[in-house]
């Protein structure tokens, strides 16, 4: 069910990954996934995975849980993955029958697509897995905080943010009730067509807003008895500082893009071993 | 003619770090009309349970029985139990959805297929066994009080016309009056009719008033199952699983205690008012 | 100027109803005229039945809502004036009804600090009030919890210290307790107790539990936007017939009690504990 998304969850622990600032983990990440497009070989793939690999070791987050996390992108990696093997020309003819080939190149291309997208996920999601939903938000809020004086709301926007991921839990479990509560009454979620269907979700989905909205206002309310008015004059408890290892994170991270780079700008491309 | 549990069990997420035990092998059996109550604080399982009685949850072992059917059987209707089993949710107002209060009370009838005229015969003869005034029919359910929204929430049970009535907790957040208003009711259609009905509830004061059986619920199992009277007798023992019996019960013992001749196991105003007065009767002090 | 803690004088609030299309058709009165007086440091209960318009005052003692006739005093400060506004809300805190939806923060203690951190109070300080308040309510050793593994009565405890670490002088606890178990009921109760013996808040409690207002300095029962009694709690509960014309009850050992005077027993009126009715008895024997 939706309960068993693992992607975008926290994992508690204590481990170096999780201790670094979450301005490093989300500038980092997004290097990463930077890294996976300035290149397309063998070699680069070998150092991306001992890149990656060291980080989930550190991180203490078990492999299990990150292989959980790419189970909703099965069908679009196997939908990448086809269409790359039948799609891309070029290269020797490997297989042929009827209409379709593939060709090296196909294949190729395919795997490391593959690769890439899994990478992709797995590497935002050790982010989400080591931080704190608040802690993402936080440094969020921080590395955007100079669009402010471009008028972009970014505590606003943060605090949503922060608010959202707290409620997520409650309206799935919310949810789940209605659900029950409606099939309690005869309601019949499981058989007939996709319009029956969609009508028949009528009473899920209005109930599920009205409390919604009235969750909004309760909480709307309850912040302001809590004196809060937006991010002016707001002191923070847990703000953020870079320590030692922030900054050798940031250099190991740079010192990898940079080996990255170099692999894909100057290593012919075809270095290939099959 | 009864629902039964035969040795049920029910494991959440098994298998995995969040395994739990709702239920451990929970047996009983409730014959069609008895007015039976279930307690337990939460967490105890008594939610759980109940919606093993209309098949939302299944259990990992054990049967269910309804009218001597199992209901894990291949080809049981499902559907066709729950109209039969009706089961009203904690805060059940929180599943209104739709534009007027009868539209919104024909739903289960409706799912039930039948015609739109029966449905509001049925859906008018709920509203009625709830005292949902009539001038009210037409409005928006969104903009009732909370109490008149309760009532048309189970109502829409109601209107299925089920022979087995499972209310979860529904006098939640209600103010005394409305509380007593829609156990009263309750308990009229309990009379009026051949339904069996089930009550789950936290107030030992209010089961204690309406209900003929009482099961005791506690960490997934069933630990007392008798009249009131008899569950009560054992206070003790629920005050140490977090539960208590009815403040009047409490006042028996202490002056059984202090040499009263009573007998202890009043488990309301009414029944506690005469075992005192008759004791003061007996020694001629009135 | 106003004495005490709370103050109001001719109350009013009125707000517009409107039809399905957003007009105005007319307005409703939701409170009418009351006038309150609540001294520093003292426990009062509000008692009234739902629509009673008990939880609309209560909302004005925080601002929530102003009065659109006649004034509320909170410390001294006019609720009307904006500029007050911060002030008025710092000093009288407020608890919710509904436990989940007064949470804003994903981790026990960085909910307790979201007030702190909104009045701009450095950053010891709001670690140092969130132990405090936290220990305060008996939740320390959550406080790295998420609150939604918490129980009710949990989440309204963290609530609680949500609104102590702001130090306020008064805490509102507008039904905190209507949506928990009886266990639930009892840990939140036994929280605002031990808060009135440890830090002189005063406390303003309102309720439809009987049990929960025994202890109250003063009772004050609402019905149609007014006040319409007011005493001590054995003032209050020796008047059961009233109360019960007022959708209330009594506790059930006070009704024991009112029942056995009706059989000609020679009780005295507003009993309210246990141990109160058997002492009574056992003097008649």
């Amino acid at each position: 069910m939706i309960r068993d998304i693992t992607i975008g969850q926290y994992y508690p622990a204590e481990s170096r990954i999780h201790r670094l600032d979450p301005r490093v983990k989300i500038v980092c990440t997004l290097l990463f996934l930077v890294s996976l497009f300035i290149q397309n070989s063998l070699p680069g793939y070998v150092i991306a995975t001992i890149y990656l690999g060291c980080v989930i070791r550190l991180s203490k987050v078990p492999l299990k849980y990150i292989l959980k996390g790419l189970k909703p992108v099965v069908i679009l990696l196997l939908f990448t993955v086809v269409m790359n093997l039948f799609l891309t020309d070029g290269g020797e003819t490997l297989v042929q029958f009827g209409i379709f080939t593939i060709t090296e190149n196909g294949l190729r291309t395919s795997v490391f697509m593959a690769v890439r997208l899994m990478y992709l996920v797995a590497g935002s999601s050790i982010m989400t897995f080591t931080t704190s939903p608040n802690g993402l938000t936080d440094g969020m809020e921080k590395l955007l905080h100079p669009l402010n004086r471009f008028n972009v709301p970014v505590h606003e926007v943060a605090m949503m943010m922060s608010i959202a991921l707290r409620f997520i839990p409650i309206l799935l479990e919310e949810t789940d009730k209605i659900m029950k509560a409606q099939q309690a009454r005869g309601a019949d979620f499981e058989s007939g067509n996709i319009i029956q269907r969609a009508k028949a979700m009528v009473p899920i989905l209005v109930p599920l807003f009205v409390s919604a909205f009235r969750r909004a206002n309760d909480l709307a309310m309850a912040m302001e008895a809590r004196c809060y008015h937006g991010g002016d004059g707001r002191t923070k408890m847990k703000p953020l500082h870079y320590h030692g290892r922030d900054r050798v994170a940031y250099f190991i991270t740079l010192i990898y893009l940079i080996i990255m780079f170099v692999v894909g700008r100057f290593l012919p491309f075809k270095l290939w071993i099959f | 003619m009864s629902i039964a549990l035969e040795h049920v069990s029910y494991v959440y997420s098994p298998g995995t770090a969040y395994e739990k035990h709702a239920l451990k092998d929970v047996s009983f059996e409730i014959p069609q009309g008895q007015f039976v109550g279930i307690i337990g604080h939460t967490g105890s399982g008594k939610s759980t349970l109940i919606q093993h009685l209309n098949g939302l949850v299944r259990a990992t072992s054990g049967r269910v029985l309804y009218e001597g059917q199992n209901i894990y059987e291949d080809g049981y209707n499902m559907r066709e139990l729950r109209t039969r089993v009706g089961l009203v949710f904690q805060y059940p107002e929180y599943q209104l959805f739709e534009v007027d209060v009868i539209s919104d009370v024909c739903f289960g009838p409706k799912n039930q297929g039948l015609p739109q005229e029966e449905c509001e015969k049925r859906a008018r003869e709920a509203l009625e066994h709830v005292g949902f005034p009539e001038k009210y029919y037409k409005q928006s359910p969104f903009e009732l009080s909370g109490g008149q929204k309760r009532r048309v929430a189970i109502a829409g049970v109601l209107a299925m016309r089920p022979k087995v009535l499972i209310l979860d907790e529904p006098t939640a957040g209600l103010d005394p009056k409305g509380r007593d208003e829609i156990l009263d009711q309750i308990s009229e259609l309990h009379r009026k009719t051949d339904m069996t009905v089930i009550l789950v509830s936290h107030s030992m004061e209010d089961v204690a008033r309406y209900v003929e059986r009482l099961i005791v619920m506690n960490r997934g199992e069933k630990m007392l199952d008798g009249t009131p009277r008899e569950v009560f007798r054992h206070y003790r023992e629920l005050e140490k699983v977090g539960l208590a019996a009815p403040q009047v019960t409490y006042v028996m013992h202490d002056l059984k205690a202090r040499g009263f001749d009573v007998s202890p196991d009043a488990t309301t105003i009414r029944e506690a008012a005469e075992e005192i007065l008759g004791s003061f009767r007996r020694s001629g002090k009135i | 100027m106003p004495a005490g803690m709370i103050h109001a004088e001719q109350l009013i609030y009125e707000y517009d109803k409107r039809d399905d299309e957003g007009n105005v058709i007319g307005f409703e009165r939701a409170i009418d005229g009351i006038d309150i007086d609540i001294p520093q440091g003292s426990f009062v209960a509000i008692l009234g039945h739902n629509g009673s318009g008990k939880s609309t005052l209560a909302k004005h003692m925080n601002a929530i809502l102003v009065p659109t006739g006649g004034t509320m005093w909170v410390d001294g400060r006019d609720t009307k004036d904006p500029a007050q506004l911060w002030d008025v809300r710092q000093t009288a805190g407020m608890v919710f009804q509904n436990p989940d939806n007064q949470i804003i923060g994903t981790v026990v203690e960085e909910d307790v600090g979201f007030g702190p951190e909104n009045l701009g109070v450095p950053t010891d300080e709001i670690w140092q009030r969130v132990e405090e308040s936290l220990k305060a309510v008996g939740m320390l050793e959550r406080r790295k919890d998420s609150p939604n593994k918490l129980s009710g009565g949990q989440k309204q405890r963290v609530a609680i210290a949500g609104v102590l670490a702001m130090e306020p002088k008064c805490i509102v606890l507008d039904e905190p307790t209507a949506m928990l178990d009886p266990n639930g009921r009892k840990e939140v109760i036994r929280a605002v107790e031990e808060l009135r013996k440890k830090k002189q808040v005063t406390v303003i409690l309102i309720t439809h539990y009987m049990e929960e207002v025994i202890d109250a300095d003063q009772v004050f029962v609402m019905d149609g936007g007014h006040i319409v009694m007011h005493g001590t709690p054995r003032e209050i509960f020796s008047r059961v017939d009233e109360l019960k014309t007022y959708r209330m009850d009594v506790p059930q050992v006070t009704m024991l009690a009112e029942e056995l005077r009706r059989q000609g027993l020679d009780l005295p009126e507003g009993i309210l504990r246990r141990e109160e009715l058997v002492e009574a008895l056992c003097r008649l024997r």
